[in-house]
């Protein structure tokens, strides 16, 4: 398939008085992409997406979103993009019907009711087409808003913590949805959220931002090297292995914390790392992998709580 | 923009507040019919009192429709702008609040088009608003009081004047009346659009209309010759009656009245202009607000 780059930054910045929300940001997104957009809370994400959908002006920097410069062409890219920005809010005194018609009107498609009703079936809405949507639950109302994003075929879609506030049934099936946008619709995708184990069911590239910054981009399964581990140890001498381990391949990743040692650690160098120790008259009493996403994540972008979890 | 206009009408029609007006203007005009139905001579007696000697009428046939209209609408036009401030001053902060403001501007329509869309159904409405007036206070009354010639008590300087307007001379009146109303009300329309865009919630820019009519209304009556200068002729609370003027009639030498005349042609113009620039102006400012605003809702 021809890969084309359909959103490119460049320098992205959005300041607020003296803060800096978004700070030099550049990244690029390719054709059939599942993107994910990863940082914690206030890394700047929402303000970048905001900026991706023309709802916030950029301080400087650039975005071209299919090859054409957001500011100048913002309707013609618009008509290709579909977005949820956080929560999936909508005209609660209107139905589900209503609303989507609007928004099918809005997006300058020619809705009628046949397809209004087929985009109503496909997120499982048909039957509740005329209740207003101040009586829908929160997983409703995301559907709805999915339906709302779709509803004009976009080439594009944007999701802004689309699984915040919903239940596992809720979060699995917007993860279905995803996959089956990409996987069976060729739709390119940038989905953001704070937690990396979505992310990484999802996404093929992705993007880490802290305070404004990219800390990191590239594809998931190489970021996410699953031959790279994080190991807790306990031995029958940890001032030793520690004194050895700091003189050891592995010394720039070891660290201490109460009765434990931790380090990051390719898997197939374990049991070369036994036999260093062993080999050093020190026993091993426990050995054990840690989460290594949340410590990747946690690692990347806040070093001090990463260390603080450890020692903990 | 005509599809988009069409969809902020739905929207305003599929509120309930907005029946809210039309429930308020129905309530307002039926006490005052009732009213007047039942003592309205009490009223006559009280307005005719000064002129009781030199002025022979029939004070049954002065309470008629084209009079009871005059009453109302002097009593009401006051009241309406708060009306028309509810729908307004919720175009753009009802939005935001909740959150379709965002999901909007994600479509492929331009912030300016959104605004005027919202300007013009906050016109319709204002005119629906003042037609459903039309109806109960001109139609309405004309049926249960019948149509005469119509009197206007009047102030004038130091001295107080009944006008006399022919019954066939008045209906043009009326049109001309609600359409100068209808510009006076749309001033309101286009500040409570521009309060609504600075707001999240649509209580702020409806209440800040309001305290903002109110202050200028008095400001508008106070009569300090420093103020009549210089502050008066900009406020566009000086010209929100402006349109009595359709019914102060012309007279000749003798104090006959003159129909189709009106007295001060110049001042009902001037003051619509007035009024339109200030619509022009407001409606400029909240376009210009608008597009650059960051949408954080």
């Amino acid at each position: 398939m021809y890969m084309s780059t359909i959103i490119e930054v460049k320098d992205l910045t959005k300041q607020y008085n003296k803060h800096t929300a978004v700070d030099h940001l550049s990244f690029k997104i390719q054709t059939g992409d599942v993107y994910g957009f990863l940082g914690q809370n206030g890394a700047g994400k929402s303000t970048t997406i905001r900026m991706l959908l023309s709802l916030i002006q950029p301080t400087s920097g650039e975005i071209n979103i299919f090859g054409k410069n957001l500011k100048a062409h913002r309707k013609e890219i618009l008509k290709e993009v579909g977005a949820i920005i956080e929560k999936p809010d909508m005209y609660k005194y209107l139905s589900a019907y209503d609303n989507l018609s609007i928004f099918a009107r809005m997006s300058k498609v020619k809705a009628d009711r046949k397809k209004i009703m087929e985009e109503l079936d496909r997120v499982g809405l048909a039957e509740r087409c005329h209740s207003k949507v101040n009586t829908f639950s929160q997983g409703m109302k995301q559907r709805l808003g999915i339906a709302i994003a779709l509803i004009h075929n976009p080439s594009l879609i944007i999701l802004d913590e689309p699984t915040n506030g919903l239940d596992p049934q809720g979060i699995a099936d917007i993860r279905r949805l995803i996959l089956s946008l990409s996987n069976e619709m060729n739709k390119t995708i940038m989905v953001s959220s704070h937690l990396l184990s979505e992310i990484e069911l999802i996404a093929n590239r992705m993007i880490v931002i802290d305070k404004g910054r990219k800390i990191v981009e590239g594809n998931v399964n190489e970021l996410l090297d699953p031959s790279r581990t994080s190991l807790q140890l306990n031995t029958t001498n940890n001032e030793a292995a520690l004194a050895q381990l700091q003189l050891s391949p592995w010394s720039d990743s070891v660290l201490r914390k109460a009765n434990q040692i931790e380090l990051q650690i390719n898997k197939s160098e374990i049991p070369l790392l036994v036999k260093y120790l062993t080999d050093l008259n020190i026993g091993i009493n426990m050995l054990q992998p840690r989460h290594s996403l949340e410590a990747y994540f946690l690692s990347l972008t806040n070093p001090e709580t990463y260390v603080e979890s450890i020692a903990n | 923009m005509w599809s988009l206009l069409q969809i902020e009408l739905f929207k305003i029609s599929k509120r309930p507040r907005t029946y809210l007006a039309f429930v308020a203007i129905t309530a307002i005009v039926l006490i005052f019919q009732l009213a007047f139905k039942a003592d309205g001579k009490s009223y006559m007696n009280l307005m005719l009192q000064t002129v009781q000697d030199s002025f022979e009428l029939n004070k049954e046939s002065a309470i008629n429709g084209y009079f009871m209209c005059y009453i109302i609408l002097n009593t009401l036009l006051v009241q309406v702008p708060i009306l028309v401030a509810l729908v307004a001053g919720d175009a753009i902060s009802g939005e935001a609040n909740m959150g379709t403001l965002r999901l909007m501007l994600t479509k492929p329509i331009s912030r300016t088009q959104i605004i005027l869309a919202k300007f013009i159904a906050s016109f319709v409405f204002t005119i629906m608003l003042l037609l459903w007036m039309a109806f109960m206070a001109l139609f309405l009354s004309t049926l249960i009081f019948g149509i005469d010639d119509m009197l206007i008590f009047r102030v004038k300087g130091e001295e107080s004047q009944i006008l006399q307007i022919a019954k066939d001379d008045i209906v043009w009146r009326y049109f001309a009346a609600f359409g100068y109303a209808a510009v006076a009300l749309t001033v309101i329309a286009a500040l409570a659009l521009l309060l609504s865009v600075f707001a999240e919630n649509s209580i702020g820019p409806i209440i800040t209309t309001v305290c903002i009519v109110i202050v200028c209304t008095i400001v508008s009556n106070l009569n300090v010759p420093v103020i009549d200068k210089n502050v008066k002729p900009w406020l566009f609370t000086s010209y929100l009656v402006g349109w009595k003027g359709f019914f102060y009639i012309n007279t000749n030498n003798d104090g006959q009245p003159l129909p189709g005349t009106v007295e001060n042609w110049p001042a009902i113009k001037s003051s619509l202009l007035i009024l339109f620039a200030h619509i022009f102006l407001l409606l400029t400012i909240t376009i210009a607000v608008f597009r650059k605003k960051d949408i954080l809702s």
